[in-house]
């Protein structure tokens, strides 16, 4: 039996989170097949074409995927799940949106998230913002599966020759439909990509102290994040979010700057490489994860990192 | 229209779960219980669009033990009106809870489920998309507003990238992310005044659902630890340490 990966693109690369749900596919026993579901998608399934170790494209090219819009894309994958022993996605918000339409549609129990591979039935994945992790075994016939991107690390882009087959649409459900995107642009790298992250939190007192910590992230080519509690207060928007309901990070440096380190926060961060925490509060919990703690007033080191990085 | 607000009792928020010695679970006797935060999100939602006059009628359900009347007085206290617990002591997973939502909506006939996007005890994530699926109803996931409810609604959800608004058909499945409100705390009257609202208390069986688990927990151990490391004086060596002992930078 093969897995079926299911791909998220921009219709002209694969997003980087597939490549990490590729990477667990790698783990298991079987051919990956890549699914690319989209409207123009001509040329990502190419590219998808190239990544190493998958077998076989599947490109699903019709106006009904041109928004990931779940209630179209979960008949697809309805269709074609029989065939596979696996299906994987990363846990995005993306993945986790069609899933687990699709298990429901398939009558099978969905693996949320998982960080681990213990056999083809048998997955680690965390519960309670990651304070425990459970090994489970799933009895379904076929598996449905997303993938903690940040437990898996990312396979090439490429180096693969798979052959590409187109397959037909399954129609426009008629539930939803897209209206607009509110997307933040940045010139700086994407969070869950970047080699190294500084976030802010509450500390940062303000939307408009921020730029103290972008110009540090300008110098160390890093993506800025924030924690729940600066979001909350409207400082940054919510894509800024590193945390357990936010976006999960691992990078080789996370630098968390008036940061207390909520259960919450760190479930988004700790698998992080090297940790830095500055923080005027020496009893705060953030450095009791920290490789590196700096107890400081934040408007002091942030400008005083700034020049010490030049 | 009727709103129903499917709500989940967990161990509080502000707790620190501890794992088993057996590696059986997590405990939670004589641990502290309450609504799982998202759900509360989704309850008091549901409360301001009938005090808006946008539903007439707001019913909370449950799946669980009998304790978990609790989280339903919770939800009446908050302004349900009415609530049903579906009393079981068996495993609940997601796609047996939405076959026994999916019951409960075709006997309650709401023009709209809100709910929590996730429980933080399992973190699946899944319930919502799966009753949307078992219904054929649109859904409209990690949604941080809520905009009108007519023969369509518009929802902004959060996703990766920002902000996307979508158009629901209705009747539709919501689910609610953290910013979409911030849920009101129950007056002493109105906790008094839950104590006499409706609670109907039905079983899987009459329901007619298998609860049969799918998957099988082998074990639930502690995440690896993370030592503390040490703590710098100043930038000057915070920079120096990274640059030359990690050598991250």
């Amino acid at each position: 039996m093969s897995i079926l990966v299911v791909a998220e693109h921009d219709k002209s690369t694969l997003a980087s989170a597939t490549y990490n749900a590729v990477a667990a596919a790698a783990q298991l026993s079987g051919d990956i097949h890549l699914l690319i579901a989209g409207s123009g998608t001509g040329s990502v399934a190419e590219a998808a074409a190239k990544t190493p170790g998958v077998t076989k494209v599947l490109n699903a090219d019709a106006a009904e995927y041109a928004h990931d819009i779940a209630e179209n894309i979960a008949p697809l994958l309805v269709q074609v799940a029989p065939g596979y022993s696996h299906v994987l996605a990363a846990a995005t918000t993306f993945g986790k949106n069609v899933m687990p339409r699709a298990a429901a549609l398939l009558d099978v129990q969905q693996i949320s998230e998982i960080s681990g591979i213990e056999s083809d039935d048998t997955f680690v994945r965390p519960v309670y913002a990651g304070n425990a992790m459970a090994t489970v075994q799933s009895s379904d016939s076929v598996k449905l599966i997303t993938v903690r991107t940040t437990a898996f690390e990312a396979v090439a882009a490429e180096g693969g020759s798979a052959e590409i087959e187109a397959i037909s649409g399954t129609g426009d459900a008629g539930l939803s439909t897209f209206v607009s995107q509110d997307i933040s642009q940045s010139d700086r790298p994407e969070l869950t990509t970047a080699r190294i992250v500084i976030s802010g939190g509450r500390g940062m007192k303000s939307g408009e102290n921020f730029p103290l910590l972008e110009s540090v992230a300008d110098k160390l080519n890093a993506a800025v994040g924030a924690s729940r509690a600066a979001v909350d207060a409207g400082y940054v928007s919510n894509d800024f979010q590193v945390g357990q309901t936010g976006k999960v990070v691992a990078p080789d440096l996370y630098i968390a700057v008036g940061i207390s380190g909520a259960i919450q926060h760190l479930a988004g961060m700790k698998d992080s490489k090297i940790i830095v925490a500055i923080n005027n509060d020496e009893e705060a919990p953030i450095f009791q994860v920290a490789d590196y703690g700096l107890v400081s007033d934040l408007f002091d080191a942030l400008p005083a990192l700034d020049k010490e990085l030049g | 229209m009727k709103v129903l607000i499917p709500v989940k009792r967990v161990i509080d928020a502000n707790i620190k779960v501890r794992v088993k010695g057996d590696q059986s679970g997590v405990e939670t006797s004589n641990v502290k219980m309450a609504m799982n935060p998202f759900c509360e999100i989704a309850v008091e939602e549901a409360v301001r669009m009938k005090e808006s006059g946008a539903a007439e009628e707001v019913i909370a359900v449950t799946v669980g033990p009998s304790q978990s009347q609790e989280t339903l007085r919770t939800a009446l206290a908050m302004g349900a009106d009415r609530a049903i617990l579906i009393e079981t002591d068996e495993v609940l997973e997601p796609l047996s809870v939405a076959k026994l939502l999916k019951v409960v909506v075709g006997n309650e006939t709401p023009g709209m489920v809100i709910m929590g996007k996730q429980a933080i005890d399992g973190d699946n994530n899944q319930t919502g998309q799966m009753l949307a699926a078992l219904l054929g109803w649109s859904q409209g996931t990690f949604v941080s507003k809520i905009d009108g409810a007519g023969a369509t609604t518009n929802v902004t959800r959060e996703v990766d990238a920002g902000l996307e608004t979508v158009t629901l058909k209705m009747p539709a499945v919501v689910t609610v992310d953290l910013r979409l409100n911030e849920p009101r705390y129950a007056s002493l009257p109105n906790i008094m005044k839950a104590k006499k609202k409706p609670m109907e208390t039905v079983t899987p069986a009459d329901l007619g659902v298998d609860m049969t688990p799918r998957v099988t927990v082998l074990k639930v151990t502690e995440p690896p630890a993370r030592d503390a490391g040490v703590k710098v004086a100043d930038v000057a060596q915070l920079v120096d340490k990274l640059r030359n002992e990690a050598k991250v930078i």
